[in-house]
C-alpha cells in the first residue's frame, strides 16, 4: 500500500521514524512535493482563512498526496512529551483537513499522546497497525526498528549541528567533512535561529533562510541542534512551566545560549498569526533587551512575504552583528 | 494590599463581593473603554489575541488607581490563556508598575489549593476556612443571579413594549445584587428579581427569531469586546441565547470533571464527528453547541472568536459541515481591535434579514437552505477576505 506523508509540519522531527516504521510494515511512503508556489496556494484556498501559514501549507500538501497514494498519513499529535502539548492546531489537525478537503483518500490519523506517560507512544503505533492490519508483534518490531532510526537522526543533528532541511529525505545520514564542520566555523559570528522546525527548515516558506545565513559565514545554531538536557536547563530561567514543547524549545535554547554568553544575535522565525509563538517571542524579545542585550531580530512568515524585504531585513542584521564585532 | 482583576462582563461584581468579604480592599478597574483598548494594543506583542490586550489596559488603569496586587487565572495550556499571566506581569514589569502578581492556578484534583491561593490574597488571619467557604458561596449565589439577569435582559429586551424598559430593569437589578451582603437576602431576591423581569410588558403577536451565540468565552461575555452584540442582535429584533455564561465558565475550569454537568458531557458528543477531542480552549463546544442550538429550534448562530484564537480557528473550519449538516445559518465574526461597530451592524443586519426571509417562506424551505448554503459559504469568503 502506498502511505503519503506530507512534507510538512512534524515531518521534519519525525520523518525518519515514519519511514522507517511504514517500510518495514511493508508499505511504501510516498512524500509529497518540496513546498511550492502553486502548491502553498491550493492549501491557502483550501483552508480556513484565519490559520497561520505552515497549516495552510500543510492543507497543500495533503491535497498534492490526495490522488497519489492509497491512504494518508495525518497523526494526531497532541503532546510529544509528559505535561506539555503542542499548539491546538495540532490536536485538531485531522479535523480540519477532513473539514476542508473534499474527496480524501482514507487517513491514518492514529492519536500520539504522551502527556500523561511516555508509553503513549506504544498506544499510536499499535493504532497506525490496526489501521494496517498488522499483528502487534509485528508493529512493535517495526517501532523499534524506527526508534532507533530517529534517536541516530536526533543525535546525528545535535552532534554536527546540520539542520534537517540539508539532509531530509534522506535518513541515510553520512559525518560531514572536516572542512564543513563546526571547527571550521568556530571563528565566524554565532546566531541562534530560533523557531519552529516546520518553518524554518521549508526552504520555500522560509525562503532559504538556513542556506542564506551559511552562505553568510554564521556559525549557525537552530533550536533543534540543542539536546533535550541543554534546553530544560534553559527552561528553567522560567517562573511557570511552558506547556508548549515547541515554545519550551525556543525559549530553552535561547536561554541557555544567552546565560553562556556565546551568541553574538539571535533571529525569531514566527509564522503571522502564531500563537504560541506571539507569547514566546514576548518573553524572548523582552528578556533579551532587559538583561542581555545583543540583537534580535524578528522575522515573520505569510503567503505574501516578499523575498527582497526579507533579504534587505536580513542583511540589516548581519551588517549589525558585523559592525559589533569590529568595535 | 489593593487587589484588582480583569473585567469580563459582570465578573466584577462577583470578584469585589469576594474580597470585600475576606476583608481584601479591592480596586475594580474602569470600565472598558477606547483608552483601555488603545493602551493595551499599544504594550501587548501584535498577535497576541484580543483578551490579553485588554486585560493588560484593565490592569494598566486598575494600577494607575491605586490597585498594587493582579489577580489573574492561570492554566495548563493547549489554549495560551494559561501563560496570561506570565506575559503581563513582564510587560507591566517593563512598564515601570510595582505591583504583585497572584496567579490563580485551576485546582482541577487538588481544591484546598485554591483556598490557599486565595488566603494569600487576604489581608485578616483571622479568615478561617469557614469564611472562605461562606464568602465564596454568596459570591456565586451572586453569579447566578447575574446570569439569570443576562439571559432574561437578551430574551426580553426585544419583546418589550416600552422602548428601553428592559435595559432600566436590567441596571435596577444588578445595583441590587452588588448592593446586597447577605446571603439570606440573595436567595429572597431571585424571586423579587424574576417578578421585576416579568413584569416588563412585551409584544406577544409576532414571533421573534433566536440566535444562539457561541465561540471563545471572553469574546461572548465582554460586552465591550463583541461590540455589545446582545443589545445589537435585539434592536433588530432578534432573541438572543448565550452558549457560555460566567457560572459556565466556573464549572467547566474550576470544577473536577466528577462534577461536571451531566447534559454537559452529552452535548460534547455532538462535537465528535466534526472535532473528535478536546482541542483546548473552547474549540469543541463551540462546534458542538452549534448543533445544539440549531437541535433546540434556534433559527441562526453568531460565532465569536478573537483574532488569532487557535482553538476556535479549528472549531471555524468545521462550520461549513455542522451547518450544512443541521441546516442552521452560522456567522463567524473575527474580533480585533480593528473590528467597528457600523461594519458589524450591516452584517448582522443582513444576516437577521435572511434568516426573516428564511422562515417567512419556510413553506419553500428545501430549496432556500439549498440556495442559503452556498451563498453563506461564498459570504465568508468574502467576508474574510476583507479582513
Amino acid at each position: 500500500m502506498k502511505i503519503g506523508i506530507p512534507r510538512a509540519l512534524f515531518y521534519y522531527e519525525y520523518y525518519p521514524f515514519w519511514k522507517v516504521f511504514f517500510e518495514a510494515l511493508g508499505q511504501q511512503v510516498v512524500l509529497s512535493s518540496s513546498t511550492n508556489e502553486a502548491l502553498l496556494k491550493k492549501g491557502v484556498a483550501l483552508c480556513v482563512d484565519d490559520a497561520c501559514l505552515p497549516i495552510k501549507s500543510f492543507h497543500g500538501h495533503v491535497a498534492d498526496l490526495a490522488d497519489k497514494v492509497d491512504a494518508i498519513f495525518i497523526p494526531r499529535i497532541v503532546s510529544i512529551e509528559p505535561q506539555k502539548y503542542l499548539c491546538p492546531k495540532f490536536l485538531g489537525l485531522p479535523d480540519m483537513i477532513r473539514n476542508s478537503i473534499p474527496k480524501l483518500p482514507p487517513l491514518i490519523d492514529a492519536e500520539l499522546n504522551l502527556y500523561k506517560s511516555k508509553k503513549g507512544i506504544k498506544n499510536h503505533v499499535i493504532q497506525i497497525g490496526d489501521a494496517l492490519n498488522k499483528n502487534k508483534t509485528e508493529v512493535l518490531r517495526a517501532y523499534h526498528k524506527a526508534a532507533s532510526a530517529q534517536k541516530k537522526y536526533k543525535q546525528f543533528i545535535t552532534t554536527y549541528k546540520i539542520a534537517p532541511c540539508e539532509i531530509l529525505p534522506d535518513i541515510d545520514f553520512k559525518p560531514p567533512k572536516q572542512e564543513e564542520s563546526e571547527l571550521h566555523t568556530a571563528s565566524y559570528p554565532k546566531v541562534l535561529l530560533v523557531g519552529h522546525h516546520y518553518n524554518i527548515y521549508d526552504t520555500f516558506l522560509s525562503m532559504n533562510l538556513v542556506a542564506k545565513l551559511k552562505r553568510q559565514h554564521i556559525n549557525l545554531i537552530t533550536t533543534d541542534m540543542v539536546s533535550d538536557s541543554e534546553i530544560k536547563k534553559g527552561a528553567k530561567k522560567l517562573t511557570k512551566d511552558m506547556f508548549w514543547t515547541l515554545g519550551e524549545r525556543s525559549l530553552g535554547a535561547a536561554f541557555y545560549f544567552l546565560d553562556k554568553g556565546e551568541l553574538d544575535g539571535i533571529i525569531h522565525v514566527a509564522s503571522f498569526g502564531c500563537g504560541p509563538d506571539s507569547f514566546v517571542g514576548e518573553l524572548l524579545e523582552r528578556k533579551i533587551k532587559r538583561y542581555y542585550k545583543i540583537p534580535f531580530l524578528y522575522l515573520t512568515l505569510d503567503e505574501h512575504a516578499a523575498e527582497a524585504g526579507f533579504d534587505t531585513r536580513l542583511e540589516a542584521f548581519l551588517d549589525v552583528l558585523e559592525g559589533r564585532k569590529v568595535q | 494590599m489593593k487587589v484588582t482583576f480583569p473585567h469580563m462582563g459582570n465578573l466584577y461584581i462577583v470578584l469585589e463581593s469576594l474580597f470585600e468579604n475576606l476583608g481584601t480592599e479591592v480596586v475594580v478597574p474602569p470600565f472598558c473603554t477606547k483608552r483601555t483598548l488603545e493602551l493595551g494594543v499599544l504594550h501587548s506583542p501584535e498577535f497576541a489575541c484580543l483578551p490579553l490586550k485588554i486585560n493588560v489596559g484593565n490592569f494598566i488603569e486598575a494600577l494607575e488607581n491605586g490597585a498594587d496586587t493582579i489577580v489573574m487565572a492561570g492554566g495548563i495550556g493547549p489554549c495560551r490563556f494559561g501563560y496570561y499571566g506570565e506575559v503581563e506581569r513582564e510587560i507591566l514589569k517593563d512598564l515601570g508598575f510595582d505591583f504583585k502578581m497572584v496567579i490563580v492556578e485551576p485546582p482541577k484534583n487538588n481544591f484546598l489549593k485554591l483556598v490557599s491561593d486565595i488566603r494569600v490574597l487576604t489581608n485578616r488571619k483571622q479568615n478561617s476556612l469557614k469564611n472562605i467557604v461562606k464568602a465564596a458561596i454568596i459570591a456565586w449565589k451572586k453569579a447566578i443571579l447575574l446570569d439569570i439577569a443576562d439571559m432574561k435582559l437578551s430574551q426580553i429586551r426585544p419583546k418589550e413594549k416600552i422602548k428601553g424598559q428592559t435595559d432600566k430593569k436590567y441596571k435596577e437589578v444588578i445595583h441590587k445584587i452588588k448592593d446586597i451582603k447577605k446571603e439570606a437576602e440573595l436567595d429572597e431576591y431571585k424571586a423579587v428579581m424574576l417578578e421585576t423581569f416579568d413584569s416588563i410588558e412585551t409584544i406577544k403577536d409576532k414571533t421573534f427569531p433566536k440566535i444562539g451565540i457561541v465561540g471563545e468565552i471572553y469574546t461572548v461575555l465582554e460586552p465591550f469586546v463583541n461590540l455589545d452584540i446582545e443589545s445589537e442582535l435585539n434592536s433588530l429584533g432578534a432573541e438572543v441565547y448565550r452558549s457560555v455564561y460566567l457560572t459556565d465558565w466556573v464549572r467547566i475550569n474550576l470544577f473536577p470533571s466528577f462534577l461536571k454537568p451531566k447534559d454537559y458531557k452529552e452535548m460534547l458528543k455532538l462535537a465528535e464527528p466534526y472535532i473528535k477531542r478536546f482541542i483546548g480552549g473552547h474549540g469543541q463546544e463551540t462546534v458542538a453547541q452549534i448543533a445544539s442550538f440549531a437541535k433546540n429550534g434556534f433559527d441562526g448562530v453568531i460565532h465569536l472568536l478573537p483574532f488569532t484564537c487557535m482553538p476556535e480557528i479549528v472549531a471555524k473550519s468545521a462550520i461549513p459541515r455542522v451547518a450544512k449538516d443541521y441546516s442552521i445559518p452560522v456567522m463567524t465574526l473575527v474580533l480585533d481591535e480593528h473590528s467597528a461597530k457600523a461594519g458589524v451592524r450591516t452584517r448582522l443586519e443582513a444576516f437577521i434579514d435572511m434568516i426573516n426571509q428564511k422562515k417567512e417562506m419556510s413553506e419553500d424551505n428545501s430549496y432556500l437552505s439549498k440556495i442559503y448554503h452556498e451563498n453563506s459559504e461564498l459570504d465568508n469568503k468574502i467576508v474574510l477576505s476583507n479582513k
